[in-house]
């Protein structure tokens, strides 16, 4: 069995050794269910499609993508495990890429138990199943990139509610960058280059346009770029951090 | 065989190993001695692969430590300080992962995993959460993971450290009885276990090789018959100068 797989395998166990999975799948479920009814106006609307359960998408990740990701490392390296496993026959960047599968299928998981909702907009209309499978796999994209970042951050701390904390404000800074409140920052002292740049750094954007069905190639390169820079960030923090 | 060259490691501008050397051939079980913050910990991080030295470089049977490091972690069984483990799993899972990433398969899975429980008498424990058990305990899996493999090379750092007088006991017999062909090295700074199990004895401080020798020409050394007293003398005395 390949290295990635056992670190995967035991990783992806951990979270359901321990209450965390089924509490995270719960309140995902939970909370993305009122959303979709309560404030997307799920049949007020009128509309056989699923919006208003994607939109609250990215503000749920927020929250609950940094609670996946702040034990990946930081737990490993309060325990002084971090030392068994980088001794292990496997390569920095095997044990990196399969904690974050790990977590990544995990989110996989929590989303596919959404299928309820699908079930009922069928039942009730007849929707662009199309557009709706273009959502999910945006959703899940857009889950990597916040768990990248986290596992990234998880890496810098032994302290799992920093590495929560720091997550969560680096993954508002990414999903707002398209927006004032963070463009202001930089537009002070910026060139208009790199503002832009920023820009279009925004997961909110780059979310948007799957999630109404427009499967461009730029956006999944997008979300694929940034997941692969994060993970290579991590191994660097790890590189540096292992020591202390 | 390990090979060692003029290994270093700097953090900022301390150097917590200034430029040892020594090789250890198989048979040999080689006590490392030390005051706290001598080197010992961070010389074993070097050996094992987990910290890159900042020069000089590592041979383990043949295999360099930095570029050929998956070759020379396989020959290799460390048990870290505090015998670190996966908490939430139990016994049985944290060795069979272990099992897994040393590409253990089929009969020998099953003949390396019965003889490291009954070594080790995990028995009583197998379907327990690591995080439930005894120090003792604790480290005993952390010894059981080392020697799963059968590796050529075992390195453990303080392994009898917080165990009772029975678990020392133990785990100085399960040293004893791994060392004919292989390599052995502990970290310690318990003298008496240098002279029940240790043929050599290397003491370090501030990062540096003060004494190599047998633990019964050390004895030699002092006139008391005491380690204690000979290991006060060389660290002291070193630290003075």
């Amino acid at each position: 069995m390949n290295n990635i797989a056992i670190i995967l395998r035991r990783e992806l166990s951990a979270y359901f050794a321990t209450p965390v999975a089924y509490v995270f799948i719960v309140i995902f479920l939970v909370l993305s269910g009122a959303l979709t009814f309560h404030l997307g106006g799920f049949y007020e609307r009128g509309q056989a499609d699923l919006a208003p359960f994607f939109n609250f998408h990215p503000w749920l990740y927020l929250f609950l993508v940094p609670a996946i990701s702040m034990r990946l490392w930081a737990e490993e390296r309060k325990s002084g495990n971090i030392e068994l496993l980088l001794t292990l026959p496997i390569t920095m960047a095997e044990a990196v890429v399969g904690k974050f599968l790990a977590a990544w299928l995990f989110t996989g998981i929590a989303l596919v138990l959404t299928f309820p909702l699908w079930i009922s907009v069928n039942y009730l209309g007849d929707p662009d199943n199309g557009v709706i499978l273009a959502a999910y796999i945006g959703s899940m994209l857009m889950a990597g990139g916040f768990l990248a970042i986290g596992a990234c951050i998880s890496a810098t701390t032994k302290n799992q509610v920093i590495a929560f904390i720091i997550s969560v404000v680096i993954c508002f800074a990414f999903l707002l960058s398209g927006f004032s409140i963070v463009l202001d920052f930089f537009r002070a002292w910026a060139p208009q280059m790199v503002v832009d740049a920023i820009a279009s750094l925004s997961f909110l954007t780059h979310f948007s346009s799957i999630s109404k069905g427009v499967i461009d190639l730029r956006d999944i390169i997008y979300f694929i770029s940034l997941i692969a820079f994060w993970l290579y960030a991590n191994t660097v923090v790890i590189e540096l951090k292992k020591a202390s | 065989m390990i090979e060692i060259e003029q290994l270093t490691k700097r953090f900022g501008l301390f150097t917590a190993v200034d430029g040892i050397s020594f090789d250890v051939e198989p048979g040999q079980v080689l006590g490392f001695l030390g005051p706290n913050g001598a080197g010992k910990s961070t010389t074993m991080k070097m050996i094992t692969g987990f910290l890159a030295p900042t020069s000089g470089q590592v041979r383990v049977c043949g295999h360099k430590v930095e570029g050929d490091a998956r070759d020379a972690k396989r020959v290799m069984g460390y048990l870290p300080e505090g015998a670190p483990s996966y908490g939430e799993m139990t016994v049985a899972q944290f060795l069979s992962f272990i099992a897994d990433v040393r590409l253990l398969k089929g009969a020998e899975r099953k003949q390396r995993t019965d003889s490291v429980i009954e070594q080790l008498n995990l028995q009583a424990v197998i379907n327990q959460p690591v995080e439930t058990l005894s120090k003792g305990f604790k480290r005993r899996v952390g010894m059981a993971q080392a020697i799963l493999h059968d590796p050529q090379v075992l390195i453990m750092d303080e392994p009898t450290d917080g165990l009772d007088p029975n678990q020392k006991h133990e785990v100085r017999e399960l040293i004893k009885g791994m060392a004919q062909d292989k390599i052995v090295i502990i970290s310690t700074h318990i003298l008496e276990e240098v002279d029940a199990v240790c043929s050599r004895a290397i003491i370090i401080a501030r990062g540096r090789i003060v004494a190599d020798e047998t633990p019964q020409s050390l004895l030699a050394r002092s006139p008391s018959g005491k380690l204690d007293d000979v290991f006060r003398e060389i660290t002291c005395a070193e630290v003075r100068s």
